[in-house]
């Protein structure tokens, strides 16, 4: 069976509702993406060094990053050799199961949901650079597990920005979940630690923390939100359950730098990508899944409150070569 | 995944190529690889790399080795000509309009750091030109984005126009400048929605408020952390608004920049500010010369070596060298020594320029402190010329007096006294050229 075919076998078992929603949103990633694909394929009539350089670039106009793509093309060619493919139209395939085998490596192929704490109170804090998406993706997420029938509570941790809590505040009221906070400036470790309480005795199901975004060089800052995620620690046995590190789709090589700063100071277990109803492909969280195995969870695709949808590799893929795949199928 | 500077992934071909007089086209070839992959790395668009290798190659090829450099170095040379004249001169003139306000306009990305932006201009125009700047909030659709500016208003005393999240951002704009115009304000920012390029409803809005209040700056805010798709972000928006500036923001971060770089490529417009930190008097001019060493991550040792050229007098730099030599190096010499590396630039800057000075044991999360360099200054500027010829005099009651006139403490002046001397025998050591103790190193009184 190709690739593609399992592809799609494996999609068309997700609800046609969330691909669809999935599809959507990467419209303008994939179209930019597919169409260079088959530019590119189109172009050469036989798959020589050339095309490899070129596929390189389009890899790395991706945000893959350099490292990465240099891996996959080396494979990549091995594997064109081996399986003796001399049309540029066969390398597609070759190149989309390769993506998805960078970013799984020899794991289970699954979806990774959110680890949440079944009988009890779920803790999850979200951290990120400025900018990112952090109290919209807080929001998203809020009234998602509202939908699951959860019980939801939101901590207004970034005390820091001009306005953060009241756009915290929106969101809570958008989606009618209570939000604990202090006011501007106040010790965010502090409002958190109101926030367990709060959840304690109210015996909600999850507990969202929002914190202040900070630039991963800035090692006061990320004393403190250590600090936080040890109050959260100290109150509750292994929790937090989930530490969401949110990245920008639009960003560069540096989320790498940021996915890995993060981890040694919060012990990330999962990744928001946002903002890929742009042009952006965010083909970085292949590499920080490779070198730093932190899965993505989430993907933000839009402004509302239900475009946050669940990350799925393959998903992701099809994202990308969509149209590919139906080109594939009328053979 | 090592973060490596092109510096250093230079230096093997470099090596190979040393003492030779003319530069190769193998040896441009293989430089120009290496440089190619730093700039991919640094998030250069790849169209702008090919464009930029392209014409270094052309440049770089049969060119004679100028003395006092490397081929290497020559190579680096010319990359670094290449990037500096694309990223084009020092621009940070704000327009002013014939007739007051001037209207200045803020667009971008969602999370580029409009609003903060608009509040460290806001500050800048008063601070350093003397202006009345209001403020507009025409973000009606961030939740919370009104307040976020009102509040911004509140810390710098300025007034914000706002009229909640039901009205048009057009009318808002315009009304605004109706207010302003009433309240003898000389300058209008206007503060608007985050918005992706490829919205065409919300492009549309922006091209709108531009035809109403005819603004005479549009900067485009970019995040200076932006991968490739930062070249589709700044061609769309000019090419819908015809932008007048950039300002790039979160410049304190660690990120290379490369979106500088491709920004500039794609519309030619000038990158005008530089966002450095959180705070509102963070807003810096944009030099363009240190962009494109950081987006190398090149130890600049050229512009090193430019501005200690211009900085140091030799001959006094000779005296110096003697006076390390017999150990007569006072206080004094320390003082005028610091003040010319202080001329060249900010001190982590400097750091920055030295190769290899990021790979030094414990250099790398040394934040250096200005303020602790401000303190070793003041300490020896409160000392009398005789105590600083002659540290020895120095007593229990000249202490005390130096750390009062000085603002600090006893035990810093001690600390002081006390680096100062085995600075002393460190620079003896260095100088007598012997081998041997090689402890510790160069512990300069304020790192």
């Amino acid at each position: 069976m190709g690739f593609f075919q399992k592809l799609k076998d494996k999609i068309s078992n997700q609800t046609d509702q969330v691909t669809d929603k999935f599809k959507d949103g990467m419209s303008k990633t994939r179209d930019s993406f597919t169409s260079k694909v088959n530019d590119l394929v189109a172009r050469y009539r036989k798959v020589d060094e050339e095309f490899f350089e070129d596929l390189e670039e389009v890899l790395i106009s991706a945000d893959v990053g350099v490292e990465t793509v240099m891996t996959l093309i080396e494979e990549l060619e091995m594997e064109v050799k081996r399986r003796n493919i001399q049309e540029p139209e066969a390398v597609k395939e070759v190149i989309s199961e390769k993506l998805v085998d960078i970013y799984y490596d020899d794991d289970d192929e699954s979806i990774e949901t959110l680890n949440l704490n079944e009988d009890g109170l779920s803790v999850i804090l979200t951290v990120g650079v400025n900018g990112v998406g952090k109290t919209t993706t807080i929001g998203k997420l809020a009234h998602r597990l509202k939908q699951e029938g959860k019980s939801v509570l939101l901590a207004a941790g970034d005390t820091f920005r001009a306005g953060a809590i009241d756009q915290l505040d929106v969101w809570g009221e958008r989606t009618g979940i209570d939000v604990i906070k202090h006011n501007e400036g106040s010790d965010p470790a502090a409002v958190i630690y109101d926030g367990i309480q709060a959840a304690k005795s109210r015996d909600v199901d999850v507990l969202i923390c929002d914190t202040a975004g900070r630039l991963q060089n800035k090692v006061n800052l990320m004393n403190e939100l250590a600090k936080v995620k040890k109050v959260i620690s100290r109150e509750i046995d292994g929790a937090p359950h989930e530490t969401l590190l949110v990245l920008d789709a639009t960003t560069g090589q540096n989320a790498l730098s940021q996915a890995k700063t993060f981890k040694d100071a919060t012990d990330v277990s999962g990744i928001v990508l946002t903002k890929l109803d742009g042009t952006a492909r965010g083909g970085i969280v292949l590499a920080i899944r490779h070198e730093l195995d932190i899965p993505v969870k989430f993907v933000g695709l839009g402004e509302q409150v239900e475009d946050l949808q669940p990350f799925d590799a393959h998903q992701f893929v099809y994202g990308l070569f969509g149209d590919l795949i139906k080109n594939d199928s009328h053979e | 995944m090592a973060f490596e500077g092109l510096a250093d992934r230079l230096q093997g071909t470099i090596k190979k190529i040393t003492g030779k007089g003319k530069v190769s086209e193998q040896d441009v070839k293989e430089m120009t690889r290496e440089v190619r992959l730093a700039l991919l790395e640094a998030d250069v668009n790849f169209k702008v790399v090919k464009d930029l290798i392209k014409r270094i190659k052309e440049r770089a090829i049969g060119q004679d080795v100028l003395e006092g450099l490397n081929p290497g170095q020559q190579v680096i040379k010319v990359v670094k000509e290449e990037l500096t004249d694309l990223m084009g001169g020092e621009q940070s003139k704000i327009a002013v309009a014939n007739k007051p306000p001037t209207v200045i306009m803020m667009v971008g990305l969602q999370g580029a750091g409009k609003t903060t932006t608009t509040g460290k201009l806001a500050n800048n125009l008063r601070k350093n030109y003397n202006r009345n700047p209001m403020l507009v909030a025409a973000d009606v659709y961030r939740p919370a984005a009104i307040n976020q500016l009102e509040t911004l208003g509140k810390q710098l005393d300025m007034p914000v126009f706002s009229q909640g999240t039901d009205a048009n951002p057009v009318d808002i704009a315009k009304q605004a400048i109706e207010q302003a115009k009433e309240d003898h304000r000389d300058y209008v920012i206007i503060d608007t929605a985050g918005r992706l390029h490829v919205d065409e409803g919300l492009m549309d809005e922006l091209q709108q408020i531009k035809d109403t209040v005819n603004p005479d700056e549009i900067f485009l805010v970019v995040d200076a952390m932006t991968g490739q798709d930062a070249v589709n972000v700044a061609e769309s928006f000019d090419d819908q608004l015809d932008i007048s500036g950039v300002v790039l923001t979160k410049l304190d971060g660690d990120t290379r920049g490369g979106a500088a770089l491709s920004i500039k490529a794609v519309t030619g417009k000038p990158i005008k500010f530089a966002g450095m930190g959180e705070k509102l008097d963070q807003l810096e001019a944009f030099h363009p010369d240190r962009m494109a060493s950081r987006i190398l991550g090149m130890g600049d040792v050229l512009s090193l070596i430019e501005k200690a050229e211009t900085q140091v007098d030799e001959k006094k730099a000779k005296e110096m060298e003697q006076k390390m030599r017999d150990m007569s190096f006072t206080f004094e010499d320390f003082l005028e020594q610091m003040s010319q590396v202080r001329n060249m630039g900010p001190l982590d800057e400097i750091m920055n320029m030295m190769p290899g000075a990021n790979k030094m044991k414990g250099m790398k999360n040394m934040q250096l402190d200005e303020k602790q360099i401000d303190h070793v200054e003041a300490i020896i500027q409160s000392m009398t010329k005789e105590e600083r010829v002659d540290p020895n005099i120095m007593n229990a009651s000249r202490k005390k007096r130096i750390a009062k006139g000085s603002g600090t403490s006893v035990a810093q002046v001690n600390r002081l006294l006390k680096q100062f001397n085995e600075m002393k025998k460190m620079m003896k050591q260095m100088m007598g050229g012997k081998k041997g103790k090689k402890k510790g190193g160069l512990n300069l009184p304020f790192m």
